[in-house]
């Protein structure tokens, strides 16, 4: 079913004024303000009498008619008076869209018997429309485009059903039912195309051929006619209201003392958990609001590595971050948000002190770790597509699904660990791009033993830069025992740079 | 005074009471006076590994003795999947400047996908997620990595460390990255260094499987001594070229140096998890 608020925004204009009867007497007009000054956005019937039309610029319109009134539009609230109605139609329907700017479509799919019928259901709509003030066509059709091209050009409450008939139905309206860019429009009236009818007896490769450049649908007639049709689907993005679970405590007696505001978080927190565990929640990222007694607020968040709505575990979290809080003249209004939340299962409580002998969970762990260490902090080595060895790794947070991964070939033996930044070693060699004999390395000299190399890793040329040298790694072995992974950055006369120097970049176990 | 022979388990054990010479505690009959070997379940949830920091081998070590006691470790005869929990690797911002961060690619496969890395600013940071995480019931166990000795970690947070581990039962095993041999509570406390790998097959002149040097030099459990340890995938091997197995009652007119050890904690009341007594 399609909905076309026909007037959406001198309705709105017309409901917020106390006066209705005297408010459609006098021409009125809501003006935008475009490059070109100010210009008539919409108008009310009284305006369209004396002659003025929507888009033309308000100088030649007061030319017109100089009694005109005007007030500036809002299409915003244009806007969020239109998602407010989606939500509102879905009295017709289980889900509703959005149709910018001025319309909503609701999925009647099934539904109609419940109002008697889809006559009855479409009457129920006008009526109850027509009793919040809004100047409304309606229709119903298989599709919703063509709902949408019903309700706009065809006739008062139109119902079409699907079958043959529906072609037919639809051949008649202009092409502008067909939901196309006004160029596109314009292109069609060109070409002779008046009617939906006029396109449907066109052979479809001629016209895949005119348009055979053109993805987006409202671009394209042959998409849009597939859609009309329910040859291709339209996938619509539906509007669904959600709200966030919010808990508030005023205070009687403004609070500047730390315990007493720690009592106000855990009786929130409590009052949280209670609100998310009807609704089957678990709290993501929560957002503490203080109000101030001198007019300031401060707002603490939080976020958890998962749902959760443990009140001890919020408490302890929320303990952190309360830290160094400037209570000023004292906090009267506290209010606990969950901006995020997930869907948590009821589970099984913890027995008598099993709690306390079988220690926390790994999520109350991390989160505990990283409201004190930073998100930073505590992540998760994850293999990634480069043969650079510091960047064949990322860091990544700790409880992130892990994509399928394929083990790699350990062709090359990697080092335990790596310095963050590889740090210059003086190497003595017997050629200049043979085997390493002995390095100072720390202020110390290392014998080298055993050695294995070079590992040559070229570098990565399109990400880097033309200078960049490559690098030939060594897996050594010095007199006591100690593996090291070392490199020679470049090679002589490789044209990059002077002689080429020597790095320590990995610690073997 | 019990004959440590007749001792059956550890509950059996007074609460304090001076033990024969050169005999400890802490397991029971079977591991009486017998040396530290590898595979052995040693109960000791928190190990010390002094090592340099120009080497990894006490990070190295501490793997291959986290791996062994896992390895060793029973199997919980209900699990169905193997175990896949996570592990924690803690370094301080000394030590990853000096000893590097681990590498992915260069960690045990069995070991490498489990790992989450704590990246701490200070000792006292670390010391706060070492703690959080042996108090973690899902993880199997936690290396830290703390370079020096800071004035956080003296015995009080040391044996804040142990309590925590043999509450909660995860093994801890701290690496201690160019540290004097301060007071702790540590149950076992090695001193490690690397030693020559083998020889490879194919490649005589290359490094081989890594190897260590370990010297025990304070245990509750067991009597010093060094080994040469390495591990080569299946299991951790020992050699002792020095050591030799040496019986009880040779060593029994020598007082047990217990120094800066401290005593095992389940047999004190302040003890968590303590025995009734």
């Amino acid at each position: 079913m399609a909905i076309w608020c026909a007037h959406l925004a001198i309705d709105r204009w017309r409901l917020a004024q106390s006066d209705r009867d005297a408010a459609d007497a006098q021409a009125f007009a809501l003006i935008a303000e475009t490059a070109h000054g100010p210009r008539i956005a919409a108008l009310n019937d009284a305006g369209l009498e004396a002659g003025t039309h929507e888009g033309q610029l308000l100088a030649d319109a007061r030319a017109l008619a100089p009694h005109l009134q005007v007030a500036p539009s809002d299409p915003a609230g244009d806007l969020a008076f239109l998602e407010a109605l989606a939500l509102w139609a879905q009295r017709w329907g289980p889900w509703s869209a959005i149709d910018a700017p001025d319309g909503v479509i609701v999925d009647a799919t099934g539904v109609a018997h419940l109002f008697g019928g889809e006559a009855a259901l479409l009457a129920d709509a006008q009526a109850l429309l027509a009793r919040r003030g809004l100047a409304v066509r309606v229709a119903l059709a298989p599709t919703a485009g063509a709902a949408w091209a019903l309700a706009h050009h065809g006739a008062s409450a139109a119902i079409a059903t699907a079958g043959p008939g529906l072609h037919d139905r639809l051949a008649g309206l202009p092409v502008a039912a067909l939901r196309l860019d006004p160029a596109v429009q314009l292109l069609l009236g060109r070409l002779g195309l008046k009617r939906i009818g006029d396109l449907m007896g066109i052979d479809r490769p001629a016209l895949a051929r005119r348009f055979r450049n053109r993805r987006s649908p409202a671009a394209n007639p042959l998409l849009r006619l597939d859609q009309l049709l329910g040859q291709v689907p339209e996938p619509m993005l539906p509007v669904i209201g959600v709200a966030a679970p919010l808990v508030q405590r005023r205070l009687v007696e403004p609070i500047r003392h730390r315990e007493l505001l720690d009592r106000v978080v855990a009786d929130l927190a409590q009052d949280m958990a209670r609100l998310l565990e009807a609704e089957g929640k678990g709290a993501r990222r929560l957002e503490l609001g203080l109000w101030k007694v001198d007019g300031e607020l401060l707002v603490r968040h939080l976020e958890m590595a998962e749902a959760t709505r443990d009140p001890a575990h919020v408490v302890r979290l929320f303990a952190h971050r309360l830290d160094g809080l400037d209570a000023g003249f004292g906090i009267e209004l506290v209010r606990l948000r969950a901006a995020w939340t997930e869907p948590l299962g009821l589970a099984q409580v913890d027995l008598d002190d099993a709690a306390e002998r079988h220690g926390t969970s790994l999520a109350a762990c991390i989160d505990r770790l990283s409201v004190r260490l930073g998100l930073d902090a505590v992540r998760r080595p994850v293999p990634h597509g480069s043969h650079l060895p510091e960047r064949a790794q990322r860091w990544r947070p700790p409880l992130e699904a892990r994509a399928g991964e394929q083990p790699g070939l350990a062709l090359h033996a990697r080092p335990l660990k790596l310095l963050d930044r590889p740090e210059p070693i003086a190497v003595l060699y017997e050629a200049p791009d043979g085997l390493p004999r002995r390095f100072r390395w720390r202020e110390r000299v290392y014998e080298i033993l055993r050695a294995e190399g070079p590992e040559r890793i070229a570098p990565e040329w399109w990400r880097e830069r033309s200078t960049t040298r490559l690098r030939d790694y060594y897996r050594i072995e010095d007199a006591q025992g100690a593996r090291y992974w070392i490199y020679r950055a470049g090679l002589p006369g490789d044209g990059r740079g002077g002689a080429p120097a020597w790095f320590l970049h990995g610690l073997f176990a | 005074m019990p004959e440590p022979s007749a001792v059956s388990s550890v509950e059996d054990l007074p609460a304090l009471v001076d033990l024969a010479p050169g005999v400890t505690r802490g397991l029971g009959s079977v591991t009486h006076g017998a040396r530290w070997r590898p595979g052995l379940t040693t109960g000791c949830r928190h190990t010390e590994l002094f090592a340099s920091a120009t080497q990894a081998s006490g990070a190295g070590l501490a793997l291959a003795l986290a791996r062994d006691a896992l390895r060793s470790a029973r199997p919980d005869p209900v699990a169905d999947t193997p175990d896949e929990r996570g592990w924690l690797w803690v370094q301080d911002k000394a030590a990853q400047r000096l000893s590097g961060r681990p590498c992915y690619a260069g960690l045990p496969r069995e070991l490498a996908h489990r790992l989450i890395h704590v990246a701490a600013q200070t000792p006292e940071d670390a010391l706060f997620a070492i703690e959080e995480g042996l108090r973690c019931r899902d993880l199997a166990f936690v290396i830290g990595e703390i370079a020096g000795n800071p004035r956080a970690l003296d015995f009080t947070a040391s044996r804040r460390l142990s309590l925590a581990a043999e509450r909660h039962g995860v093994p801890l095993w701290l690496v201690r990255i160019d540290a004097r041999r301060d007071l702790g509570s540590a149950r076992m406390r090695w001193e490690v260094d690397s030693a020559p790998s083998t020889v490879p097959r194919w490649n005589p002149q290359a490094p081989g499987q890594p190897a260590w040097r370990a010297d025990l030099f304070r245990s509750h459990t067991f009597p010093p001594g060094q080994w040469t340890l390495r591990d080569d995938g299946q299991r951790l091997l020992a050699d002792s070229p020095d050591a030799l197995e040496q019986p009880l009652s040779t060593r029994a007119g020598r007082p047990p140096h217990l120094g800066d050890l401290v005593r095992a904690s389940r047999h004190r009341p302040l003890a968590a998890g303590a025995v009734g007594s």
